[in-house]
């Protein structure tokens, strides 16, 4: 056993002088890839989970929405709302609010306009038709349910 | 500038790490890592007011109803059903019933795999065949988001796991494909012949309110 001879006169410290290197690299990392929100969200959301989920591919042609309850009920009261952009609309205004997203598509890219529902799980199904409604009076016809991964049994 | 006795003219860096830990950590939990993901579904087409509704041709068994009412009870073919996890198999079963087989899906029969043959059990009350077979669900204003999206997962989980199984990959590995690159649309196309996704989404019904 002579050639696992203890060196013990070596002290045991791990080098710490590139740390700081290799905490600033995740933090560039983090940094580059945080996105911030763009408009703050003002109705309660709690996205319902599911399984069967697809991604969308392309960015600038998803459209959000949120739906749920306020989190002002004194100011805008406790039913749920629909929130675009940065303000309340009501039901009646989604066409707007669609025509707006459209117009700012080339011509060739408004049918693929898709609408990512963003709605509070607590919420009932009635509002959630009335989009649905009204998304097919303006011809946008592609909208997919926003929802988080659930873990499969 | 006597700089004799000084040990080094160096910063001190020894905080610099717990600098940066501090703002990783600042990073890592204000990162929302945006999640695009959800169920897509299209929408048909604007009704024309002009236009009566067309009549319901289609055979009873070629239907399979899903009703939610706004308590959330639920009623799968007139049976009311307390969990939903068996809903997937129901409705694979359904879709790959082949009650009526005629020369045109029988191709279409025997180009699936062994694992959705033995799903079919060729009833007659069941579907004819999975371009005939819709399945309808029908919600209420007053039904809860939450149990309308987890019926939504169930109904396109079936088809999507029949879809990947006719390629011989998983229905998580199907819906990741990438119909802009051509091996993997034409992977897309070939689990998609002739199994058209029928789920009809119905306008709702009013009892419950919102």
């Amino acid at each position: 056993m002579a050639k696992f001879k203890k060196k013990a006169n070596i002290t045991q410290d791990i080098p710490t002088a590139s740390l700081p290197d290799i905490i600033f690299m995740l933090l560039f990392f983090f940094m580059v890839t945080t996105v911030l929100r763009e408009s703050t969200i003002m109705v309660k959301q709690s996205i319902p989970k599911a399984t069967q989920l697809r991604k969308l591919e392309q960015k600038k042609l998803v459209s959000y929405m949120y739906v749920g309850k306020p989190n002002d009920p004194k100011k805008f009261g406790s039913e749920p709302r629909i929130q675009a952009n940065d303000a309340f609309i009501d039901i009646d205004g989604i066409i707007q609010f669609i025509e707006e997203e459209k117009g700012k598509l080339a011509e060739s890219e408004k049918e693929q306009l898709t609408i990512s529902l963003k709605v509070d799980d607590e919420t009932k199904m009635g509002i959630v038709v009335d989009i649905t409604q009204k998304m097919r009076d303006v011809n946008a016809r592609k909208l997919m349910y926003a929802a988080g991964k659930k873990a499969e049994l | 500038m006597a700089r004799t006795g000084r040990k080094s003219p160096e910063v001190n860096s020894s905080s610099m790490a717990d600098i940066a830990f501090l703002l990783l950590i600042f990073f890592l939990v204000t990162t929302t890592i945006a999640t695009d993901k959800g169920l897509t579904i299209t929408l048909p087409p604007k009704a024309d007011p002009n236009q009566p509704p067309p009549d319901i041709t289609k055979n009873k068994r070629n239907i399979f109803t899903i009703q939610v009412n706004s308590s959330d009870r639920i009623l799968v073919e007139e049976e009311p059903m307390e969990d939903i996890t068996g809903l997937r198999k129901m409705v694979k079963e359904f879709v790959l019933n082949f009650g009526k087989i005629d020369q045109e899906n029988q191709a279409l029969y025997n180009s699936l795999p062994p694992s959705l043959k033995s799903l079919s059990q060729k009833v007659e009350t069941s579907s004819d065949n999975p371009e005939e077979a819709v399945i309808s669900f029908k919600a209420d204003r007053g039904t809860s988001y939450d149990i309308y999206i987890s019926i939504l997962d169930e109904l396109q989980g079936a088809y999507y796991e029949i879809y990947g199984e006719r390629v011989g990959m998983s229905a998580d590995d199907f819906r990741a494909l990438d119909r802009k690159k051509p091996e993997q649309e034409e992977k897309y196309t070939r689990a998609r012949d002739g199994f058209p996704m029928n789920i009809s989404i119905a306008e709702p019904t009013k009892i419950g309110g919102n």
